[in-house]
């Protein structure tokens, strides 16, 4: 999908989030195939030992991700296009912030509440709406989530202490 | 025909009034859940697979492939309205479908649409009534060796049979099986990769990873793109169904090819997404009227959504029949079934009689009643759509964590949620495959203890997958797939320098 917006900076290239990637998968690789061989990945009288099968499963990821790592490297041209501009990434974190603080909030307020919050913050910063489109959808969303689940399917959702003084 | 008498005994299940409410109801959830961006068929119906536990297997089931028939269906609404696929398999349909739209065309466009879509998915379940019982027959006599090596070949398609880079597959493949190897060890008992935390003594759901890569990642994407949706209205009425009907007999062929194509790519994990261009690019080589494709062709959208539609419900057969899904949704459901305490595979079909023909009935059925739901609801769903992405992503968020949570009302799960999401955005902006990603997290125990078995059998030694034709086939095959890209890499060298890249996928 191409879009015309006036394109801004770029953050990163898409080589640099290659070389990032691949050393993610590399370290993932080094990770697995190290426990592997301290659960043991060779046979023992039983048959083949625990590590057995993630040890190979490791090594594989190992010689591909350093693959991939190398062609990002040593690639001549070197791709040079952008992975994301810094309009679009700070759209994608003014989704993904929100998200976050939406989750470990989840831990604290419980679910319903915290979603509450989130919907009408993101409305209101983001879509900027009016408090009275913002109020019914962030308010009738959980409670809808709320009569589905608690009452509806008797499945329980994080619940805080709001909650806790209707009596949930 | 054994098949039929069966498949009516599966039709006996279905005159539960329940099982058609669950139906209708799927379907609906479904279609919207194809509809909304960062919702599709993957982690839809893993959001609400937790929500089915209480039900019994053969209900849960047919509520979640209808979910499944649903966003099949969906998929296309967006496409053709907003030119915006709703789900990676409707992108093809996008090329003719807007372009009808916007020509003042978009309830023929619809309806030719949905209409190939449930000719293709009727072609489908129609091989899967007649060979299912057939393989499933065949596989009782699978050893473990012989398992291995089909599950292998399932992977090994993904590199021989993908765009991506083959190394890329292999790194996304590889993560997959790690993340499934995190727990406890089902063989031995030994704590695996745990590193002393009590959260990941669970191991990694594979459904926590659907939710995050596909929901979270995919919001991640469509805000970048700074979505408005601008759409065009559609209504569709009996006359421009009608007209439509008597319009499409003539791309007969045209549907069989996508049918084909379709169930072929659906069965080896091509997956719906491949089978749906490549349908689109051989209805534009064979048709008449192949130059004007792109413009608004009827024939433009039969292809794609016959093929997807095909595709996506032909992936359900070595799902039912071997074990292994086809589709990254066939995966999901393969993982309802585990729940359910089902084990898919060739056993299946002869303890579990009424549920394999009652899902397989409802295929029927269930398709009928998407092509009724959709045809009379476009105007709903389309104004769906017009809800700015500013509402419906929080919303979309929300019901993300809240699937993520009830997996095993675990607060850890949202949090690995977000952190699937993010890889999910990352995967996908460097085009890292998803798919064999998820299938890998959801077969890696059952590969581990093949491959172990076999291993046990034969004392450790590999040429016990060559013991004999049937496995020796199977390995080969799974192997040529596996060194494809060097392989094509070679003829393609020999053959001319500079060769479009495009038009190197296997015809295999």
């Amino acid at each position: 999908m191409e879009h015309e917006t006036q394109s801004s900076e770029p953050v990163v290239t898409n080589r640099t989030m290659e070389i990032v990637a691949a050393l993610f998968f590399a370290t993932v690789a080094v990770i697995v195939m190290a426990d592997s061989l301290r659960v043991g990945a060779g046979w023992a009288s039983d048959g083949p030992r625990a590590g057995y099968f993630p040890f190979y499963v490791g090594l594989v990821m190992l010689v591909s991700s350093l693959s991939t790592l190398g062609i990002a490297v040593f690639r001549r041209a070197g791709d040079k296009s952008t992975f994301v501009e810094r309009d679009q990434f700070a759209l994608v974190l003014k989704v993904f912030v929100p998200s976050i603080v939406f989750v470990a909030a989840v831990g604290f307020i419980g679910i319903y509440v915290a979603a509450t919050l989130f919907i009408a913050f993101f409305m209101h910063w983001v879509g900027r709406y009016p408090a009275r489109t913002i109020l019914p959808v962030a308010v009738l969303v959980p409670m809808a989530l709320f009569v589905a689940f608690e009452i509806w399917f008797l499945v329980p959702l994080p619940k805080g202490p709001l909650e806790a003084m209707l009596g949930y | 025909m054994e098949a039929l008498a069966s498949l009516i005994q599966g039709f006996g299940v279905l005159a539960d009034p329940m099982n058609i409410v669950y139906m209708f109801v799927g379907i609906t959830l479904g279609v919207l859940i194809g509809v909304l961006p960062g919702l599709g068929g993957a982690n839809g119906v893993a959001i609400l697979l937790p929500l089915t536990f209480s039900m019994s297997p053969t209900s849960a089931i047919i509520m979640l492939s209808c979910i499944y028939w649903g966003a099949l269906f969906g998929g296309a609404i967006t496409s053709v309205l907003f030119n915006i696929p709703g789900e990676p398999w409707s992108v093809a349909t996008t090329f003719d479908g807007h372009p009808m739209a916007q020509k003042g065309r978009a309830g023929e466009a619809l309806t030719a649409a949905f209409t190939s879509s449930f000719f293709g998915a009727f072609v489908a379940v129609v091989l899967i009534t007649f060979l299912a019982p057939l393989i499933a027959r065949f596989a009782l006599r699978f050893g473990p060796a012989e398992f291995f090596a089909v599950q292998m070949l399932t992977f090994c398609s993904f590199i021989g049979m993908g765009s991506e880079s083959p190394f890329k597959v292999l790194c996304a493949m590889m993560f997959g099986f790690a993340l499934a190897a995190v727990g406890i060890d089902t063989v031995t008992g030994e704590l695996r990769m745990t590193f002393g935390s009590i959260e990941l003594l669970r191991g990694f759901d594979f459904l926590i990873a659907v939710i995050g890569l596909f929901g979270i990642g995919e919001i991640l994407l469509t805000m970048e793109e700074g979505l408005a949706f601008r759409g065009k209205s559609a209504k569709i009425s009996a006359t421009v169904v009608w007209n439509t009907w008597k319009q499409l007999p003539r791309y007969w062929i045209t549907a069989i090819r996508g049918s084909i194509v379709g169930c072929w790519m659906g069965i080896t994990p091509g997956g719906a997404t491949p089978a749906s261009f490549m349908s689109y690019g051989l209805a534009k080589r064979f048709s008449r009227d192949g130059q004007k494709f792109g413009t608004g062709e009827m024939e433009g959208v039969v292809a794609p959504e016959t093929a997807a539609h095909a595709a996506g419900t032909s992936a359900l057969l070595p799902m039912l029949t071997l074990g292994i899904p086809g589709s990254p949704t066939a995966a999901v459901l393969l993982g309802g079934l585990l729940i359910w305490g089902l084990q898919p595979g060739p056993l299946l079909f002869v303890e579990q009689k009424e549920f394999v023909w009652g899902l397989i009935a409802s295929m029927y059925i269930g398709n009928v009643a998407g092509l009724i739901v959709v045809l009379t609801t476009v105007p709903l769903f389309a104004s769906i759509l017009r809800i700015p992405f500013s509402i419906i992503a929080p919303i979309i968020i929300v019901i993300c964590a809240v699937g993520a949570y009830t997996v095993h009302n675990a607060f850890f799960d949202i949090v690995m949620m977000m952190v699937f999401g993010v890889l999910g955005y990352v995967f996908k902006k460097l085009s890292y495959p998803l798919a064999p990603l998820v299938l890998a997290l959801v077969l890696g125990d059952m590969a581990e203890s093949s491959f172990r078995q076999a291993m046990l059998v034969s004392q450790g030694d590999l040429a016990i997958f060559w013991s004999n034709p049937l496995v020796g086939g199977i390995i080969s095959l799974a192997l040529l797939m596996l060194f494809w890209p060097v392989i094509a890499l070679f003829l393609r060298k020999r053959q001319a320098r500079r060769v479009e890249s495009t038009e190197a996928i296997p015809a295999k």
